[in-house]
């Protein structure tokens, strides 16, 4: 089998003081597509903030592997150039550093040859952005093209999203979900690549389908399952199902390396 | 005035201290340059050509409608580039004196006895540079001076008049930097005249050394329709700099718009303003600095907008940042309206710190904290929005890729 893209070992996270993540454990292979589901305030973000070394999520206790790599300690940019990048959320504005110049920075430090930005920009439709300051005054939905361009251009081993669709039409999903299939390479023959995407609503993944799933709640992975199974389910029961499920997955093996055996005994605890 | 009249003011003056800035020992500083060679020989050397890229000015270049040297009080290069003859005039202040254009004109919007600095030019005059644009010539290519200081503990007495004339336009570069003194006075006496119709971009570089000491006293005379452009870089280390130029938008329509991107650096006391005064109906300015407090550096970024007259509309922004402990930025902003209640004044100020969250996120990009903190710092300063020739913005980034990561 792979090495994995990343493992998250047994991983505790605090912001500031209050603790936010408490043991979470997660593998991540090749070629996979992972979703992240939970209550707001459960921890999703904190959990892709930490990944990517963002400072502020201070790591308590546990390990973050990349590749078999312990990059724990190892800061963002450090991670960047080893092929971990995140789509945010709600990026900071930054005056005065345009799109376009913190792409095309990235783009000429690039390794290997590449698309250039203009080729990596015009199927985003985000020509008209690239004067525009980082985040500055731009729509929800020029925030997550923003984004999705940087990451296009990082090319990313593993890339994480947070909520990429969230704050964006419907037309808008389409093209941000064609981004990403782009970015791994969903639309080719097969791909190393690997995702782990946090969503609310579950829209993005009619675009960019998930292979797993798995359920954080008040900072803890409470379920893990086939992606379509845990929304059903999640729109039956509430996240408050997941908790009750919680006391029956505690039984089950808890190996980080084995999410699919988990994942089977995540679909059947959910259903009950 | 008369010369007399020059000599008989300034001499009241000599020990006037100016309004503004750490007040200097005129007697620590002299003006009789002690080697004549010396600036000879330092035209020759291939540092201070370097020098005088630094601040912008390329001596080797050929596309310049003029330039115009001096080092120390020796006027080292002066020409009017191929296809200018007769489209502009560049000569040595000293040398015209008697020439209608600059006697006419010579301390006629600065006086000579405002502090000790002008009365010291008046009195000790050293060198400067006069140009003119005829009428009605757009200059495709920037005109460029360099007054450069080799020598230690001189006193640079330099006293410029530029006049744009009618329909006329220029850019012009001028850059101020040191080649091996370690300690000196530079005072630049600047008299402009835009015209009727016309247009003066004047973009300056300053890049000083820790022991010098510089006081720049200017007054911009705008015409009917006229446009005054100011940018001014100061990028370097000094003992203490402090200048409040004065623009007044005298013609119907005339408009100004200053830029300033000013890098605190070591031990630097800099005291930098504009003030802009209204008079022409329908005048309007736009005054924008930006200010970095780096080491152990204290600015004082002033700006006073002054309303004479109902149709005017003026804004002033002034933000700075603090990147040590140690060192300070005082933001004074003020505005001026006298019996003209249409008048349109509006100031904007702020200090603030880098954002960590910025630096973070740009990390988190792929940039080390030092080309982060560059970035922003870059972006805060507003440098590309002054269209710099690329030998300068170069030079820009140089000392911004230096100065926050080292100041942290």
């Amino acid at each position: 089998m792979d090495r994995p893209v990343l493992e998250v070992c047994d991983l505790s996270v605090s912001v500031g003081e209050r603790p936010v993540l408490k043991g979470v454990s997660l593998t991540v292979r090749p070629g996979e597509v992972h979703v992240l589901l939970g209550p707001n305030g459960g921890g999703k973000t904190t959990l892709l903030m930490a990944v990517m070394g963002m400072p502020g999520y201070r790591v308590t206790d546990g390990r973050i592997f990349y590749f078999g790599e312990d990059v724990t300690a190892l800061p963002a940019d450090g991670r960047v150039r080893k092929g971990i990048a995140l789509s945010f959320q709600h990026p900071p504005a930054v005056r005065g550093v345009t799109v376009g110049t913190l792409v095309g920075q990235i783009v000429k430090r690039r390794r290997s040859a590449g698309p250039s930005l203009e080729e990596l920009s015009r199927p985003l439709g985000t020509d008209a952005l690239l004067d525009r300051d980082l985040n500055v005054g731009l729509s929800g939905g020029e925030v997550k093209r923003s984004e999705l361009l940087q990451l296009l251009a990082l090319d990313p081993a593993l890339a994480l999203f947070d909520e990429p669709e969230s704050g964006v039409d419907l037309d808008s999903i389409a093209v941000v979900g064609a981004g990403m299939r782009r970015l791994l390479d969903r639309d080719g023959a097969g791909s190393a690549k690997a995702a782990l995407i946090v969503t609310h609503t579950g829209h993005i993944l009619n675009e960019v389908p998930a292979d797993h799933g798995h359920v954080l709640v008040r900072g803890e992975i409470v379920c893990r399952g086939a992606p379509d199974t845990l929304f059903a389910d999640i729109r039956a029961h509430g996240y408050e199902g997941c908790l009750t499920c919680r006391r029956c997955l505690s039984t089950l093996a808890k190996s980080p390396t084995e999410p699919a055996a988990r994942a089977a005994g995540g679909e059947s605890v959910a259903r009950q | 005035m008369t010369r007399e009249e020059v000599l008989r003011r300034a001499a009241v003056a000599r020990e006037k201290p100016a309004a503004f800035g750490p007040d200097l020992d005129l007697a620590a500083f002299h003006v009789d340059q002690l080697a004549r060679e010396t600036a000879e020989r330092a035209a020759r050397e291939r540092q201070m050509r370097e020098a005088a890229l630094g601040v912008g000015v390329d001596l080797a270049a050929g596309q310049r409608a003029g330039t115009f040297l001096q080092v120390d009080q020796s006027v080292i290069a002066r020409r009017v580039g191929a296809g200018y003859d007769g489209r502009i005039d560049v000569l040595p202040t000293l040398e015209a004196l008697e020439v209608p254009w600059v006697a006419e004109r010579l301390w006629s919007i600065v006086a000579p006895d405002t502090d000790k600095y002008t009365a010291a030019a008046a009195l000790h005059p050293t060198g400067g540079f006069c140009l003119r644009v005829r009428p009605g010539e757009r200059l495709e290519e920037p005109v460029q001076a360099c007054l450069l200081i080799a020598e230690t503990a001189l006193s640079q007495n330099i006293h410029n008049v530029v006049v744009v004339e009618e329909g006329a336009t220029v850019h012009v570069i001028t850059g101020c930097t040191v080649n091996r003194a370690v300690g000196g006075l530079h005072i630049g006496v600047s008299e402009y005249f835009v015209g009727k119709n016309a247009s003066l971009t004047f973009t300056m570089i300053h890049r000083w050394a820790p022991g010098l000491h510089v006081r720049p006293r200017t007054t911009v005379v705008v015409g009917e329709g006229g446009t005054y452009v100011s940018n001014y870089l100061l990028l370097g280390e000094v003992a203490s700099l402090q200048m409040y130029p004065l623009t007044l938008l005298r013609g119907r329509g005339a408009r100004a718009r200053f830029q300033a991107v000013l890098c605190g650096l070591g031990d630097s006391v800099v005291d930098i303003g504009s003030r802009v005064v209204h008079e022409g109906e329908g005048s309007a300015s736009e005054t924008i600095s930006r200010a970095i407090g780096a080491d152990r550096s204290k600015i004082w970024a002033r700006g006073q907008l002054v309303a004479r007259t109902n149709s005017c509309r003026a804004r002033l922004e002034c933000r700075g940042m603090l990147v040590s402990p140690a060192a300070s930025i005082i933001a004074i902003p003020e505005l001026e309206a006298h019996g003209v209640p249409q008048a349109e004044l509006s100031h904007e100020a702020a200090i603030s710190p880098i954002a960590e969250e910025e630096v973070a996120y740009l990390m988190a990009r792929g940039l080390s904290r030092e080309e982060a903190l560059a970035a922003i710092t870059r972006g805060f300063l507003n440098v590309d929005q002054l269209g710099l020739p690329p030998a300068i913005a170069r030079s820009v980034d140089e000392v911004l890729a230096a100065t926050p990561a080292g100041a942290l």
